[in-house]
């Protein structure tokens, strides 16, 4: 069992890959020679050469177009974002494009694509480097949408979502790339669709994916050593498809949930966990079900006004003892 | 004192290069035009049924007809026939020309079960894996970058095929577009990007839409190879074609046809087309693709009009047939509704000694 950072992990994942299918290429900007902007890819251009490991101009829909139409026509590729905000000028080709292609070609042209970068807040980046897409690629039918906590999901998860024979939208955390985990040295797979229980708790489920377990594992423990709450803790792993079948057990069984989202809370995915959660476990919740997520504000720029926008251990305590009926 | 000269670029290096004049392709005999006039008649009389379906409301939704144009799919698929396309949505001729039959076609206009996307795709969303067919895209200018990635795989995998790209006027303004073009020529990608400029942008006339009305220059700024072509005569669409697909061929990278052509009716079926000036069309149909054919086989080539009769006649049975073959086909199974939304897994997801090893294949 290695100690490996989370960057360490997706590598350890896209080299695996790379070695075992020749079809894999990875491209974006930065990711050869500069050896990744977050260093992800480091020494993958040494290893793979500039035919397997691209570097893009400046230009996403350039480069995740180019990604679309090679996997239509039988590669494997891998496209970086440097963040996801950058996703935005390529939003037609993911959303018209990846997520349909294989829909309106009526099943024959599958397209096998993974789209991966840092997604949601970091630290004083601004408004327009700062935010979440978890809901807006969530929406389309067609997608997969994926997203770890620590580095032994990141390296399941990213070789799931290389293997699928869909467009996956993964989603990782600047803030996160350097955190530690173990991971062991046999090779694994996270499947695609399968959430996770991190922690078994009977008063109420707590819900969340990505970076956001940070800050609910924290919460749950100030919830057991200040308040005797015993919360489940449940990480997603994948949005889309979503693992009904845990989140509803769960649910049904503590009788309380509250969602932990990064980003806006209007039509976010907390909302629609919410909403399915009320419609197919109404009989056995106690409690409405609460969102915490990012205020309703685009992100500011000073420390302590982006502190109060985004979720944080004290809102989601806040949150859950309400849920309980204690606040 | 005197500002120092300072060189900002290599002139030499900075140029676009030029297509070479031959296109390596055989002549274009008797038999060849007659079979290229042929194939430009199944996409007429396909498309004037397909008005006549609309107005019946048996095919619905969006429809763009292809009517005036019909030399410049046909000529570049007789350049590029086993090469990949990739076009827009006034794309029922290049699926045609291309190889796709005309009843999917026209099946998949209806809706049908039969349709070459199985009902799912609709007139602007006709694929065909077997004709190496990429659709069929409904935005404009966004499946550019797509032919770029379609080159790569292409050339990854060594297969000596090109990427043919159709789009129109009205794409040439897209950023997408532009991206597709940068990217393209920065790697030297096998792609043949084919402008069809007909001159209006749904009803903004060109002069309105671009400062620029050469679209070929639009390589300019990239470096890539460009030129103008004459899209009324099918046989310089094919050469021009030819051209471009051996340059691409050979590895010097994509070029970029502006080919000049003209449409024959609205934007789309529900567009009266009332903003061309008066006499425009009129003059533009005395350029009809399949007249000058026509025109050539007879005198060029002395072909008979008993000949031409019979090809005329011939046409009509196929084009019916496909008309006869869309009305009859079953409406797609309804418990098919989510079928085609994610791909079912085919990679296999085995671990250590039972995962998969691929090497670069053919159309894996």
């Amino acid at each position: 069992m290695a100690t490996l950072q989370i960057r360490e992990a997706l590598r350890r994942a896209m080299v695996e890959e790379m070695e075992r299918d020749e079809r894999i290429f990875l491209m974006g900007e930065e990711v050869g020679h500069y050896d990744g902007a977050y260093k992800v890819s480091q020494g993958m251009l040494a290893r793979f050469g500039p035919d397997r490991v691209v570097d893009t101009p400046i230009s996403e829909a350039g480069f995740a177009g180019l990604g679309i139409g090679a996997a239509m026509a039988g590669m494997r590729p891998i496209i970086e974002f440097m963040t996801w905000n950058f996703s935005l000028v390529a939003f037609d080709q993911v959303v018209n494009s990846a997520a349909k292609i294989y829909q309106m070609s009526g099943g024959q042209f599958p397209v096998p694509i993974v789209f991966r970068g840092p997604n949601g807040a970091a630290e004083n980046l601004g408004s327009q480097h700062s935010t979440a897409v978890d809901a807006l690629y969530a929406h389309f039918p067609g997608l997969k949408v994926v997203t770890y906590a620590d580095a032994a999901d990141a390296y399941g998860l990213l070789k799931a979502a290389i293997r699928d024979d869909n467009p996956v939208c993964f989603l990782e955390s600047e803030l996160t790339y350097g955190v530690r985990g173990e991971v062991p040295d046999e090779e694994y797979l996270v499947p695609l669709g399968k959430a996770r229980v991190r922690r078994q708790g009977e008063d109420l489920t707590l819900v969340s994916w990505g970076k956001q377990i940070f800050n609910v594992e924290a919460a749950a423990d100030r919830l057991a050593a200040d308040h005797g709450v015993s919360v489940e803790v449940l990480d997603l792993r994948s949005l889309r498809p979503l693992d009904h079948e845990t989140l509803f057990a769960s649910v049904s069984r503590t009788g309380r949930c509250v969602v932990v989202q990064e980003g806006f809370p209007f039509s976010g995915v907390a909302a629609e966990i919410a909403a399915r959660v009320s419609e197919a476990c109404f009989d056995s919740l106690e409690a409405p079900v609460r969102r915490v997520t990012n205020r309703d504000v685009p992100q500011p720029y000073a420390t302590e006004l982006e502190r109060m926008v985004m979720p944080n251990p004290d809102r989601i305590v806040d949150a859950v003892l309400a849920t309980l009926g204690r606040r | 004192m005197p500002r120092k000269e300072v060189p900002l670029s290599e002139p030499r290096t900075e140029q676009a290069p030029a297509l070479p004049a031959e296109s390596g392709l055989p002549p274009v005999d008797a038999e060849e035009l007659l079979r290229l006039h042929r194939e430009m008649l199944i996409i007429r009389r396909v498309e004037e049924l397909a008005a006549k379906a609309y107005t019946l409301r048996k095919i619905r939704g969006f429809c763009h007809l292809y009517i005036g144009q019909e030399s410049v799919a046909v000529g570049a698929a007789a350049a590029t026939r086993d090469d990949w396309w990739i076009a827009a949505y006034r794309e029922h001729g290049h699926a045609i020309a291309k190889g796709v039959s005309p009843r999917a076609v026209m099946a998949e206009l209806f809706g049908k079960e039969t349709g070459s996307s199985r009902g799912q795709g609709g007139s602007m969303h006709i694929f065909d894996r077997g004709a190496r067919f990429l659709g069929g895209h409904g935005i404009v200018g966004g499946h550019v970058p797509l032919a770029n990635g379609v080159a790569w795989a292409a050339r990854a995998r060594g297969e000596n095929r090109v990427a043919v790209c159709f789009f129109g006027d009205g794409a040439s303004n897209q950023g997408a577009y532009f991206e597709a073009l940068a990217l393209a020529q920065l790697h030297k990608l096998p792609v043949v990007f084919i402008c069809e400029n007909n001159f209006y942008a749904m009803g903004t006339p060109l002069h309105r839409q671009s400062a620029l009305t050469n679209l070929s220059l639009r390589a300019l700024g990239v470096g890539m190879a460009h030129e103008q072509v004459d899209g009324f005569d099918v046989e310089a669409v094919r050469d021009r074609v030819g051209a471009a697909a051996a340059w691409a061929r050979a590895g010097h990278g994509p070029a970029l046809l502006e080919v000049i052509t003209y449409r024959f009716r609205g934007h789309s079926m529900s567009d009266p087309a009332k903003y061309r000036p008066p006499g425009e069309l009129d003059e533009k149909k005395r350029s009809d693709p399949i007249l000058i054919s026509e025109q050539r086989l007879r005198e060029r080539h002395g072909v008979s009009e008993e000949r031409l009769a019979a090809v005329r006649e011939e046409v009509e049975a196929i084009a019916q047939d496909a008309y006869r073959f869309a009305e009859e086909s079953p409406d797609p199974d309804p418990a098919t509704l989510y079928d085609y939304t994610y791909a079912p897994q085919r990679t296999s997801l085995g671990v250590g000694e039972a995962a998969p090893r691929h090497r670069l294949t053919e159309e894996a």
